[in-house]
């Protein structure tokens, strides 16, 4: 086994696989990566599954040194990435060694980055996912839901054979520039917002808000009223909008609550989930209704582009 | 029973939610599980997850490996065969012990004042009622117990608590629940549960599920603590 250190956590640095499933039955939620292309194409470009643990880099700050032979790779948010002190891109992967110090900045552009390494991180699971949920306690190095802090020790396969140094080419790196146009499939308690706030909504920009964390985004901008002010709790899938009594919606992300009594509009089309994970508040937004056979499409193609994209070899 | 009462909505890209009806109430709960248990066995890999709550489930799908229109069928048929199968399942009944006081309960005595009956009348009528789990949620383990009987259901109180116990049992309107772990709360304390409500070392980590019934029995000081509990 090889590994890391942690040297200094950053901001809010989290381990994430592809998240907890199957267990809203007793009310945990998923977790997992903010943006999820991000961290796919990270464990990509490290030879790695889709559900291989890295690290979500919230900013940025996070160093680590490396203790053996490794490689790896660091994707999303425009983040300043040095070993050793020497600048070197990110969306590609690169070896370390024994000694070297790793070195992420802070986020000029975007707001998550994730860094893996070769076979992912290795961590004791905790209902069936190393996903780290603060709220829940749960997840994460030591499973209990806390975020990397100094010296911790993160266990890595050690990589005996070097494998290729890959590039995710430019056209598939997403530009993560401040405005952003976001699918929404309408459902739930739609009936209960008249076509006026329908327009309404649709034809308005929100800006994020300060209250934004991994589980909801809230945003401020036209308000739109439902002619119902509450429900039953019922169950809240990724990416629900809802409308509480001020108007202004909440996008419910990766570490929403399982049940809820709001109003819902609709739901956001997860591959846009991503974008949004990488605004900042005072970005703007804009949506736009697609339908559910749509949003079906979108996901296939997403799909197929995914396990069809090349990554390029880079030559040392 | 006519089938048109079950009304299936979109809820997102991989989602579907199935009404049961307007208010909860036991018959829709067991209907619920029964839909829940069906879809599991239908859909297999092809679902993700579920979530039951009062009247409703959510049907969470692989939308790269199925499609709505498969899963609503699905749901169509898991409504079907309900109303063919007339013995309700009632659910496991779990009996969970409650040391009512004082000192584990300090909103005992401002409930029973509100509702001008003494404190054994309320820890007496909380203990009458055969609860239902309509729901799980907020935080793990924490299950809404319905429904708590008028006389001692109490609003939310106006300022909440920075920290509720890990066993707290709580009445909030018609609602009563255990805390599962230490959290902040604004729902009435009158007694406290040693029985850990959610363990994630221990298989199940949870006493109950959604559909389950639950009895509250009061007990002492000495058992309280016996059985494990922490004052």
């Amino acid at each position: 086994m090889g590994g890391f250190k942690v040297i200094q956590p950053g901001i809010y640095s989290l381990l994430q696989d592809a998240g907890r499933f199957g267990w809203h039955g007793i009310g945990l939620t998923t977790g997992g990566p903010m943006d999820r292309q991000a961290f796919r194409l990270a464990n990509k470009l490290c030879g790695n599954n889709d559900d291989s643990a890295a690290i979500e880099v919230t900013v940025g700050g996070l160093v680590l040194d490396a203790k053996n032979h490794s490689s790896i790779a660091v994707t999303g948010a425009d983040i300043p990435l040095t070993i050793n002190s020497k600048p070197v891109p990110l969306w590609r992967t690169h070896h370390v060694t024994p000694g070297d110090r790793i070195e992420l900045g802070y986020a000029s552009k975007g707001s998550r980055g994730y860094l893996a390494v070769a076979g992912g991180f290795q961590a004791e699971a905790i209902f069936d996912s190393l996903a780290t949920v603060c709220r829940e306690s749960l997840g994460g190095l030591h499973q209990d839901g806390q975020p990397l802090k100094a010296d911790d020790i993160l266990a890595c396969p050690e990589s005996d054979q070097q494998p290729r140094l890959l590039s995710v080419p430019e056209n598939l790196r997403p530009d993560n520039n401040g405005t952003a146009t976001i699918r929404v499939i309408l459902g739930y308690q739609q009936h209960a917002f008249t076509e006026v706030q329908k327009q309404l909504f649709f034809s308005s920009e929100y800006a994020l808000t300060n209250s934004c964390d991994r589980m909801g985004y809230r945003l401020s901008g036209a308000q739109i009223t439902p002619s119902i002010g509450g429900i039953l709790s019922e169950g809240i899938c990724l990416g629900a909008i809802q409308v509480p009594a001020d108007g202004q919606p909440i996008i419910l992300l990766r570490d929403r609550q399982t049940i809820g009594g709001y109003p819902k509009l609709g739901s956001v089309l997860s591959l846009d989930l991503d974008r949004l994970a990488q605004l900042v508040p005072g970005d703007t937004l804009r949506f736009e209704a697609i339908s559910i056979d749509e949003a079906h499409n979108a996901l296939l193609l997403a799909e197929q582009k995914f396990a069809s994209t090349k990554l390029e070899t880079v030559d040392v | 029973m006519s089938q048109d009462i079950f009304n299936i909505s979109i809820a997102g890209e991989n989602s579907l939610i199935v009404y049961f009806g307007a208010e909860p109430s036991p018959h829709i709960a067991a209907q619920v599980s029964q839909t829940a248990d069906y879809l599991r066995q239908s859909l297999g890999d092809l679902l993700i997850d579920l979530v039951p709550s009062y009247a409703s489930l959510l049907v969470i799908y692989n939308p790269l490996q199925t499609d709505h229109y498969l899963v609503r069928s699905a749901i169509r048929s898991a409504t079907h065969n309900l109303q063919q199968s007339s013995a309700q399942e009632q659910g496991n009944l779990v009996s969970l012990p409650v040391y009512y006081s004082l000192e584990s309960g300090p909103d005992l005595q401002q409930l029973a004042d509100n509702a001008d009956l003494s404190i054994e009348q309320v820890i007496a009528i909380h203990q009458q009622t055969e609860y239902r789990v309509y729901a799980i949620g907020f935080a793990p383990g924490f299950a809404y117990l319905g429904e708590v009987d008028k006389r001692i259901a109490a609003p939310r109180l106006a300022t909440p608590r920075q920290k509720v116990p890990r066993g707290a049992v709580a009445i909030a309107d018609r609602q009563t629940a255990v805390y599962p772990a230490p959290s902040p709360g604004g729902w009435n304390l009158i007694g406290l549960c040693p029985q850990p409500m959610f363990d994630p070392g221990a298989t199940p980590s949870m006493p109950v599920q959604t559909g389950d019934r639950v009895r509250f029995n009061a007990i002492d000081r000495e058992e309280y603590l016996a059985l494990g509990g922490i004052l």
